[in-house]
């Protein structure tokens, strides 16, 4: 079980939590604008990376507030805790 | 159940250095890399042929599963084909002249709740439509076939009925990989253990070869059957795959006589159960909710599924967890393998059975092959072809696949 450090209320056991995948994927500004290939790369297609990852949990069982973490997904050890809004912190040893 | 093991294999395959060149490289020696190699030699006659394996011979996934194969999904190209899946297991035995223990005890998946039953009826019939054996079950029929099954209505979620599907069971899943692959091996294919492709050789659009871990290998063709580890593979080619990787947990128990006659699944409560034939109780797990290749999981989820276990199977109570483990699944979205071409030339594709793959192994292998060999879909997996995500033509099978395998 991973031990989860919300912002807002501190570290929690992770069955608090629902995960929300990946991090940082925009609504496309102008949908009528896409293409089939882009939409299914919208709606389809997230990054699958081993190592690093930018990804979104939801404290459902606390503060019911959504948050990044940046966590490795080999070790599984979080790397990093950011508010919803804010860029992806630069951490050594990412992966594509 | 109280059959005698098979006796312990002496080496069934050549451990051969890799040549320098081939005419198609499968990358990943689990069971659909090895089945697929098979296919390619025996079917389509390409023997020349290697299976580059990063660690040793069906070490993933394939030693990881619960064993459980069933062909009743509820889509015509799905149940098409597991069902050829489930056509090809049903002769293997003799045709691989190994008896890796394929019995055909029956596959109940258990109803909780109204919608369950509704959902499960209509794959009943969906199934019956499509040639394939299944069953609704009462509650009173569910116990008269597992008579250790809890059927009381005092329960959380009391059993409703069930899907019944008498041809499903369960193999031996190590001798089936070493089945496929010393046959495989007898007709010249080269299985290679310890060989990490780290990069692919190409030439524009088209794949020429891949490096690896013990030098450059040139091919005529690459088939990917790398399961969890597809989207590494697929980014080092220069395409993206739509799937996540995620830990799926499996455990079991310690040795007991024969107390469960066939294998019970419920999606609903999380858990599917069987015996194996040593008499370990088998049991697996929902996926860990977040991505992962650490082929491991949360105790929580085992303590989940358990928990779900004891309620359906009290005299599982006092059974001892002998060990867990964890494997790396490779989900898409509609629940649905990819099988299929690739943006890139000459490469191919073969992802995203998900949490259960091990029954689609002689199926995967069948169509993968057919389609490294003649550079076309076969009938069976062209709708499982990666432009299905653009098209919309998806194939929905979290009713059927969502969780229990």
């Amino acid at each position: 079980m991973i031990l989860i450090d919300c912002p807002n209320c501190g570290p929690r056991d992770e069955v608090e939590y629902h995960y929300g995948g990946q991090a940082h994927v925009a609504y496309p500004e102008d949908p009528n604008a896409l293409s089939d290939e882009e939409w299914a790369r919208f709606l389809f297609y997230r990054a699958n990376s081993k190592g690093l990852f930018a990804e979104r949990w939801v404290h459902s069982g606390g503060c019911r507030k959504w948050f990044n973490v940046v966590r490795d997904t080999v070790t599984y050890r979080i790397e990093a805790v950011y508010g919803l809004d804010d860029p992806r912190p630069n951490l050594s040893g990412e992966s594509a | 159940m109280a059959d005698a093991l098979p006796e312990h294999p002496d080496f069934l395959w050549r451990n051969p250095d890799p040549k320098p060149a081939y005419d198609v490289v499968i990358v990943g020696a689990g069971g659909h890399g090895l089945a697929t190699a098979y296919y390619l030699a025996k079917n389509h006659g390409i023997t020349n042929v290697a299976v580059l394996e990063r660690g040793w011979l069906a070490g993933g996934n394939m030693a990881r599963n619960t064993a459980i194969i069933r062909s009743n999904y509820l889509w015509d190209e799905t149940s098409a084909i597991y069902e050829h899946s489930m056509k090809l297991w049903e002769g293997l035995p003799t045709e691989l002249d190994y008896d890796f223990l394929f019995s055909q005890r029956g596959v109940m998946n258990l109803a909780h709740t109204l919608q369950d039953v509704r959902d499960s009826v209509r794959r009943v019939s969906a199934n019956q439509l499509n040639g394939i054996d299944a069953e609704w079950l009462d509650p009173q029929q569910v116990k008269d076939l597992c008579p250790i099954i809890n059927i009381s209505d005092n329960i959380r979620y009391p059993v409703l009925g069930a899907t019944y599907q008498p041809r499903g069971g369960i193999a031996k899943h190590d001798h089936v990989a070493w089945a496929f692959a010393r046959q495989a091996d007898a007709l010249g294919v080269d299985l290679i253990q310890n060989c990490e492709v780290t990069g692919f050789v190409k030439d524009g659009n088209r794949v020429v070869g891949v490096e690896t871990s013990r030098g450059r290998i040139a091919a005529g063709r690459v088939g990917l059957a790398a399961a969890g580890h597809s989207s590494v593979l697929a980014k080092l080619a220069g395409f993206d795959l739509p799937i996540q990787s995620h830990p799926l947990q499996a455990l079991v128990s310690e040795l007991h006589q024969p107390v469960h006659p066939t294998v019970v699944m419920s999606n609903h409560v999380h858990v599917y159960v069987s015996q194996a034939h040593k008499g370990e109780l088998v049991m697996g797990a929902g996926i860990d909710a977040y991505n992962g290749y650490g082929q491991r999981g949360g105790f929580h989820v085992i303590e989940h599924q358990m928990a779900a276990a004891v309620e359906l199977f009290p005299i599982f109570a006092r059974a001892h967890l002998l060990r867990t483990w964890g494997g790396i699944v490779d989900v898409t979205l509609d629940a649905s393998p990819i099988v299929g071409k690739t943006p890139v030339d000459d490469l191919y594709v073969n992802c995203g059975w998900g949490t259960g793959g091990f029954k689609g192994t002689p199926g995967s292998g069948w169509t993968f092959a057919h389609t490294i060999a003649t550079g076309e879909p076969h009938p069976l997996n062209a709708a499982f072809s990666l432009d299905r995500f653009v098209s919309g033509a998806l194939i929905d099978e979290h009713g059927a696949a969502g969780v229990a395998h």
